[in-house]
């Protein structure tokens, strides 16, 4: 397995556009991922991270632009490119009446693996995805979440020197999803990944940088951190009160230059927000403060802060 | 060889499904044993005269188990992982009709040989009847790949009804022959009529290579072009 000079970006996209008719699914993206990082693609459903995934697969043809993998282009060479990438659909996306061996073992073989080779990845996935007490029985009676991990599992079993995992915690339980992000950490520095989400705190928790996708293009690029910086330098005040009115909101409006409504309350970004000043203008406007806090920006005040609107919709 | 990890899950998808297993071979068998039952009302009710249209029939079971396991394939999200993996087209086509190529042999020994208990007798040419039953079931194969790559999977039972009333019509459940007219025109027009006359030819009458040539020459004809399209079909969808 041959890889281009680690100074090579893993993937690099450039222009990439997909139009369904007259909808525009993905717009002029461009990107630059290097080797070895974990890359995130973070937005709503709808965003055109799915679209923009599968042009990077070869399941889709771009409608215009181009990216490469490890030096191959998408469109030019895309058996090169299949040979070097493996893919986590959205969808649970297994062979229902082969057990977790077959599906594993299917999945080395299409890749080219060796049948030692095969049998020793598989063993250590099977392990890692805790699935190794029902490894042997079909896995249509497995659960949603077994079926899940399994799927993933199938996405690492060749070894990929790119790895997309698209929304792979989506519908895992919590506890699930924690385990999840722990197999994925563990994957960070050899492989490159690409992870598409609309799990803000997963972003935040595993991704190397962020782009924040809405409407087809990538509209904020960063780490986690240089992208809540950007929100009034990370902090945000929560004003809570049950009796808040219009001209409550219009007057902290005239106080502050970012303030957003939010159920029950208020949030006022920025580092010099006065408690007291807060006070005094609504205490004349008969709105009782409940409580106050301070928190730390997250990716979601981030995306309110990019387009107005909550990532969950 | 990749696609030989593909034709595997294939082959255990039939192999682990019970009803496609009873289907393919369970139902052709059980026909020939009760239908043999009524030679004494009938004397076309031999073992040897029904084989060769049971034997079409259980091909048809067949063509709509690889339709619906390829169309069931194309719509599901392991498809679209399958198509990220490096894998030709061909490759695909290979892994989507030689396990049921294998199915169709073990098909047809279950039945020629249940057959032979129940008094089944080839005069002639074993291996011509092999070979016209080998060239028939590709056939079959093929027409369930068009339609597994055409068709969503509710709309594959539909097609695959055409092809059932044409085989059962087309000679395979009665004698064209005796029916003449339309009937026969239509019947002869098909290869599944000249299929059953080459086989019963070769195992009532022992008939030669040089005997059944003719209806030889409808049945590849008609495999080669329905392969043609599948192959066709196929890699259109293939790269949509």
């Amino acid at each position: 397995m041959s890889y281009p000079p680690l100074s090579d970006p893993a993937i690099e996209i450039s222009g990439l556009t997909r139009d369904f008719g007259d909808f525009r699914a993905v717009d002029g993206v461009d990107l630059s991922i290097d080797q070895g990082e974990l890359f995130s693609l973070l937005g709503p459903n709808g965003a055109g991270k799915t679209t923009t995934i599968n042009m990077l697969c070869c399941l889709l043809r771009p409608t215009s632009g181009t990216a490469t993998i490890m030096g191959h282009d998408i469109q030019r060479e895309p058996l090169a490119v299949k040979k070097v990438i493996d893919v986590s659909p959205q969808e649970t996306a297994i062979a229902e009446h082969l057990n977790a061996w077959e599906n594993l073992s299917l999945m080395a073989g299409l890749h080219g693996f060796g049948r030692q080779e095969t049998k020793a990845k598989s063993e250590e996935l099977v392990e890692m995805m805790a699935l190794t007490e029902r490894a042997n029985e079909r896995v249509k009676k497995y659960s949603g979440g077994m079926k899940r991990r399994l799927s993933i599992a199938m996405a690492l079993v060749s070894n990929p020197q790119v790895l997309f995992l698209d929304e792979p915690t989506i519908g895992l339980d919590p506890q699930s999803r924690r385990g999840m992000w722990e197999h994925i950490a563990g994957l960070k520095g050899g492989t490159t990944i690409v992870l598409t989400t609309h799990y803000l705190e997963e972003a935040d928790a595993l991704a190397d940088r962020v782009a924040v996708v809405d409407t087809g293009k990538v509209i904020a690029l960063g780490t986690p951190d240089e992208l809540k910086n950007r929100v009034s330098g990370g902090q945000v005040t929560v004003i809570e009160s049950p009796d808040f009115t219009d001209e409550a909101f219009a007057a902290l409006c005239q106080l502050y230059p970012s303030v957003r409504p939010v159920n029950g309350g208020v949030e006022i970004e920025g580092e010099d927000v006065s408690l007291y000043e807060v006070q005094d203008v609504l205490r004349p406007l008969g709105v009782v403060v409940q409580s106050t806090y301070r928190k730390q920006v997250t990716l979601d005040d981030v995306f309110l802060d990019l387009t107005g609107k909550e990532i969950r919709q | 060889m990749r696609s030989k990890e593909l034709a595997r899950r294939n082959l255990l998808e039939v192999w682990r499904d019970p009803v496609a297993l009873g289907l393919t071979i369970g139902l052709p068998v059980i026909m020939l044993i009760v239908l043999q039952g009524f030679g004494g009302v009938d004397a076309f009710f031999t073992a040897t005269n029904l084989a060769p249209g049971i034997a079409l029939f259980g091909f048809v079971m067949l063509m709509f188990s690889a339709a619906m396991t390829l169309s069931r394939d194309r719509e599901s999200a392991l498809f679209s992982r399958l198509l990220t993996t490096p894998l030709h087209s061909n490759d695909f086509a290979t892994a989507y009709s030689l396990p049921y190529l294998g199915v169709a042999i073990v098909q047809a020994i279950a039945l020629f040989a249940i057959g032979g208990l129940f008094g089944l007798e080839i005069n002639g040419n074993v291996g011509l009847v092999v070979l016209i039953l080998v060239i028939m079931a590709i056939q079959y194969i093929a027409f369930g790949m068009i339609m597994g790559s055409l068709f969503t999977y509710k709309q594959v039972p539909f097609a695959y009804m055409v092809i059932l009333l044409l085989t059962i019509f087309g000679g395979a459940w009665m004698d064209l022959n005796a029916i003449g007219g339309v009937f026969q025109t239509v019947g002869d027009a098909f290869p599944f009529a000249h299929a059953i006359y080459a086989i019963r030819d070769v195992m009532v009458d022992g008939a030669d290579f040089g005997a059944i040539a003719g209806d030889l020459t409808w049945v590849v004809g008609y495999t080669v072009v329905i392969a043609g399209l599948a192959v066709l079909s196929f890699r259109r969808r293939m790269l949509e």
